[in-house]
């Protein structure tokens, strides 16, 4: 039972939501619709799964001392200190989770993001070499798209902009559209696989 | 030759320091009108700018932000202007957001730019029945199918508590059949993609997407397909909407950061190549 009743449940749930995209009958949408309640209940439980699992990985580090663990203590006791400012004092404009966010949160996460900008130019130095044929193409016409996307690109020659949105609309389309069909075959393949029972390593075996 | 060995072992923190000033220095200047005027208005930008621009006035627009503080120097401005855009036309708008953080930016695009516009002032927006935060709501793209069937059901209460159908701008939006445009500003997923899956394909919901330049590539099929009315691409694809609304922004104002330091990549690229292929063969 304990593998068939999961394969049952997979196999009602994945059929019952291919029917609901091709039976518009309000029934069965409003039933739909109300699965789809549960999943985003489920999903937002996920939630409580992602502190629990902060603390599990950083309990047993911070108890034995291992390296790092004083910053492993801080994130901790600040993710609670976050969680107790929103659940005890809301998150609107003018709470003290609200000026937390806007004064600690929101400037570190996009000073993380801005490093990358340092990174790819070094990156772009030191790694972007014209070794081959296709290394020469994707350096070529990577440079070809920095200098269209800005306005440099119509100084140097009016048409650039048109040139870099034929390169994205064309070249780079069709290559993208070939990894999405291809993708989207491997979806519905896999999802089939699943529904029908024949893959079953999401319930931890093969 | 000794020149090129050296450069090719240059510390990386030297070209960390160009990297700061080809982005600073431009922000501290003011960009010749002849280098705005250069900015590229894309056609996927020109077709949202179009749609939106033919809503008739008291239209609903969904706006979904799907992105949080790291993407907001390319996407917040993408909010902005269009969000001057719409309430310009006098559009009512309904924000909200499928990502923790994003409801957050929407306060952020209203409160710090655009309540505090003096053409928008005139307009003396109300909340609730202007525009209306509906706030944050887990569950990715279950939310969105939820939404097509029941908006007040998957948001039951706004940003500020409220309960959803008590808000006057949502007591006659049931689903996406009263929505006239959903435009997403995402920064990966839950974004633009899935969107296009749950809400356009299924719903029949026109779709306009606004993403970071390093998602457009992924989301630009469909435009062509016609399953997303337009799709701004990045600072570039923001700048272009702030050009063709006329609400010059930080966009506009950041491009001149952006092409220096596109310039400054360009150069790296060029002088590591040149680099590499001199000294090619000895040892460095």
């Amino acid at each position: 039972m304990r593998k068939e009743v999961p394969l049952i449940i997979t196999f009602l749930a994945g059929a019952f939501f291919i029917a609901d995209y091709f039976i518009p009958h309000t029934g069965f949408s409003d039933l739909a619709a109300k699965i789809n309640g549960w999943a985003i209940i489920v999903l937002a439980a996920s939630y409580i799964l992602g502190v629990l699992n902060i603390l599990r990985i950083n309990y047993g580090r911070v108890a034995k001392r291992e390296k790092d663990w004083i910053l492993k203590l801080i994130l901790v006791l600040c993710m609670f200190f976050m969680l107790g400012a929103g659940i005890f004092g809301g998150i609107t404009e003018g709470t003290l989770f609200d000026w937390f966010f806007v004064n600690t949160f929101t400037p570190m996460q996009a000073t993380m993001f801005a490093l990358l900008a340092f990174y790819i130019a070094s990156a772009a130095f030191r790694a972007f070499r014209v070794r081959t044929v296709q290394a020469a193409l994707l350096a070529i016409t990577a440079v070809l798209v920095m200098i269209g996307r800005v306005p440099i690109g119509e100084t140097i020659w009016k048409s650039f902009p048109d040139f870099t949105e034929w390169i994205m609309n064309v070249p780079q389309l069709a290559g993208k559209r070939a990894i999405l069909i291809g993708a989207a075959l491997g979806a519905i393949a896999t999802g089939l696989k699943v529904i029908t029972g024949l893959e079953r390593t999401y319930m931890g075996q093969d | 030759m000794e020149f090129w060995q050296k450069l090719l072992a240059i510390d990386r923190r030297i070209i960390f320091i160009f990297v700061a000033f080809a982005i600073i220095v431009p922000l501290f200047i003011i960009a010749p009108p002849g280098f705005l005027k250069k900015i590229d208005v894309s056609l996927p930008v020109q077709s949202l700018y179009d749609y939106v621009e033919n809503l008739p006035p008291g239209s609903k627009i969904m706006i979904a932000f799907d992105y949080d503080p790291p993407t907001t120097p390319e996407l917040q401005p993408m909010a902005v202007s269009f969000l001057k855009h719409c309430f310009t036309k006098d559009l009512k708008v309904i924000m909200l957001g499928l990502w923790p953080q994003g409801p957050v930016q929407a306060q952020f695009a209203m409160e710090r730019e655009i309540l505090v516009d003096e053409k928008i002032k005139a307009k003396n927006l109300q909340y609730g029945i202007d525009y209306v935060n509906l706030g944050f709501q887990a569950g990715n793209e279950f939310v969105i199918l939820r939404m097509g069937t029941d908006i007040a059901a998957a948001f039951p209460v706004d940003y500020f508590g409220t309960r959803t159908k008590e808000i006057p701008l949502m007591k006659d939006v049931k689903n996406f059949d009263n929505i006239r445009l959903v435009y997403n500003i995402s920064a990966g997923y839950p974004g633009t993609y899935e969107w296009v899956i749950f809400a356009g394909d299924r719903f029949g919901v026109k779709i306009a997407g606004g993403n970071t330049a390093v998602q457009y590539p992924h989301n630009s099929p469909y435009v062509q397909t016609g399953q997303l009315v337009g799709l701004l691409g990045g600072m570039a694809g923001a700048a272009g909407y702030e050009k063709v609304s006329g609400y010059l922004g930080k966009a506009t104002k950041y491009m001149l950061s952006q092409a220096v330091s596109h310039a400054m990549v360009i150069f790296f690229i060029i002088l590591g190549n040149l680099a590499y292929f001199i000294t090619r063969g000895r040892k460095v």
